[in-house]
């Protein structure tokens, strides 16, 4: 339990020293985003990770919680701190009642209803025009602010991001290792043993996919206000399948699997900006090589690899000696 | 026009639409059935049918007939290397692991039909002219017709394929139980191969004869590919009438939807659809509830 600790202060203290290491500009906004990702991957995490339900429409609440926040500041002038709260409520409470009738579903037809959730949720918002803006989007989303102090810059949304992603990670650490973390891996393993043990799997799922969505909601309105303008192409089944490239790659059931997977494809973009178009063929190969050749993700399989480079190492040299 | 015409128009067109998901709607089937996997890259060997029936047929000007068989060759090709390279190394395929291996494959296949053909709509002339045929007050185009046509022609084939001959009945053996179809002797590898192949053939030739209708590009497969599934599940996974109907259902409804509610909303009208089916009747419409064991 020390060790978890620890690992967490180590983590903290580096998320808050970086932006004064990587000084400013283009980078601490891609840090920004690294932020946000992360908390929708550790959400999902729980869901995919953990609990071991597909869920293909993730990308569906994060764009709830940005549009209701961008609709309640602008059109409706509320707070926007009232109105994230608002949003994960109403978003939290709706996963867990359609939570009930989805979760009954198991693998590929779960993945499809997950997908179809997703799609329709897209739809609306293209559609709805008078309330969303349509295709166009909804701009001039108010910044969030703290009393006088307002999060207007990259630097200072940097913090309010990672506030919360910390947030996240800590809770979900804390989930990982009680009593109920170790009931969604046994739902995972086995749904029905772990209902003969006394584990009550359909409320059990169904609490953690609406946990799932809270969050995503969450990051969803964090989102809005630091980019002060949302269109549905954010939020399209494109980046519900990133978010799950992002669990995979980092690892399943591993937290900071989920950061290493949200950092990594958060920063490939960015690297391959040369190749525009040739992201979308390396995230389905890297979908495709990562499940076959290191299905527990980049946390698992660097490490075994590793231990496998260096044991061949020591044979080949006292096979020479 | 008369609400009783527009109401004909609506349903004509629905079930052309409808045969289409009808015949992707198979190849969700007949892969499930011999391998229990679901193909998620369904979709994308149909945008492969229609995107090179038109680079046959317009960039390399070969006639139309050529163009069709060598599109279905081209595509079938590319289900049976995505067989091998994809799904048959896996070594524990769990459900997760099959889901996103074919939605990786999904995305690889629809990237690179981006990078070769580039992201415009394409149209392809129709296999018989655009003259417009009337039929009870509601108007059709000879392409309808070649659609109702095809789908028959190849769900018969099928039918025939699957009944009477001895590779069918083998694929139906592993359907049922792979371990005893390998205990009498038949190669289930190959049978899956098989499968993969005809699902692909299948898909492709239903983007060929749907191009002409509503252009082609690079990714019409995600939305062409979920209806089909959307069929499939409504008629129970059956490689038979079941789905056929199903895709009829889902094709009818749709036009109806968007017709007589809204069409920005028609494809979502589509996957409410799939989801009160999987809500309330994962099983499909036509077949009896199944009982798993533990």
């Amino acid at each position: 339990m020390k060790r978890e600790i620890v690992k967490f202060l180590l983590f903290a203290i580096s998320v808050m020293v970086a932006p004064l290491i990587f000084k400013g500009g283009y980078l601490l906004n891609v840090l920004v985003f690294v932020g946000i990702h992360t908390m929708l991957a550790v959400g999902l995490n729980l869901l995919l990770g953990f609990a071991g339900q597909i869920s293909l429409g993730q990308a569906a609440f994060f764009g709830l919680g940005a549009y209701l926040s961008g609709i309640l500041t602008t059109t409706y002038s509320v707070n926007p701190w009232l109105a994230m709260a608002l949003a994960a409520l109403t978003v939290g409470i709706l996963a867990f009642f359609i939570g009930f009738p989805i979760l009954k579903l198991k693998g590929h037809y779960l993945a499809m209803a997950t997908l179809g959730l997703g799609i329709i949720t897209y739809i609306v918002f293209n559609e709805a025009v008078d309330l969303t803006g349509g295709p166009s989007g909804l701009s001039g989303i108010p910044n969030i602010s703290l009393g006088t102090f307002v999060f207007d810059s990259d630097g200072k949304n940097y913090y309010l991001i990672w506030f919360f992603t910390l947030v996240t990670i800590l809770l979900s650490l804390n989930l990982a290792h009680s009593r109920v973390g170790r009931a969604l891996r046994a739902i995972h393993d086995s749904e029905v043993a772990a209902r003969v043990m006394g584990i009550n799997a359909r409320l059990l799922k169904v609490q953690i996919f609406a946990l799932s969505a809270f969050i995503s909601t969450i990051a969803g309105s964090l989102y809005a206000h630091t980019m002060t303008f949302v269109s549905p192409a954010s939020f399209g089944f494109n980046f519900s399948i990133e978010l799950v490239t992002m669990v995979i790659i980092g690892g399943l059931g591993s937290i900071y699997g989920s950061f290493l997977g949200a950092a990594i494809l958060t920063l490939l973009p960015e690297v391959l900006r040369a190749f525009q178009d040739f992201d979308i063929i390396v995230y389905g190969l890297i979908l495709i090589l990562i499940t076959m050749f290191m299905p527990g993700g980049l946390i698992r399989g660097v490490p075994t690899g590793l231990t496998f480079l260096l044991s061949w190492l020591k044979r080949s040299r006292s096979a020479n000696a | 026009m008369q609400l009783t015409e527009q109401l004909a128009q609506y349903v004509l067109s629905g079930f052309s639409t409808g045969a289409i998901y009808a015949l992707i709607g198979f190849g969700f089937a007949i892969i499930y059935n011999s391998t229990s996997i679901i193909n998620f890259a369904q979709g994308e060997f149909v945008m492969l049918g229609g995107m090179l029936n038109y680079f046959f047929l317009t960039t390399l000007k070969l006639p139309l007939i050529v163009a069709i068989v060598l599109a279905i060759i081209f595509a079938t090709a590319s289900g049976v290397l995505f067989e091998r390279l994809a799904i048959r190394p896996l070594k524990a395929p769990t459900p997760l692991s099959l889901v996103i291996i074919t939605i990786g494959g999904s995305i690889l296949i629809r990237g690179l039909a981006m990078l070769i053909w580039g992201k415009d709509t394409h149209s392809i002339p129709s296999f018989s002219g655009s003259e417009p045929i009337n039929l009870a007050g509601a108007t059709i185009l000879p392409q309808h017709l070649w659609i109702f046509g095809i789908t028959l022609l190849v769900i018969g084939i099928n039918k025939l394929f699957f009944n009477y001959t001895i590779t069918g009945k083998a694929m139906r053996a592993c359907a049922c139980s792979r371990k005893a179809a390998s205990l009498v002797g038949i190669d289930v590898k190959r049978m899956v191969l098989f499968s993969f192949a005809i699902s692909s053939a299948m898909g492709s030739m239903a983007g060929i004869i749907i191009a002409p209708l509503t252009m082609t590009a690079y990714d019409v497969g995600i939305m062409l590919g979920l209806k089909g599934f959307c069929a499939a599940i409504i008629g129970g996974m059956s490689s038979g009438f079941g789905t056929v109907l199903g895709g009829l259902l889902l094709g009818i409804l749709e036009s109806l939807g968007a017709g007589l509610i809204s069409s920005g909303y028609k494809d979502a009208i589509a996957f409410i659809i799939l989801l009160l089916i999987l809500f309330v009747r994962p099983q499909g419409l036509f077949k009896k509830t199944e009982t798993e064991r533990v």
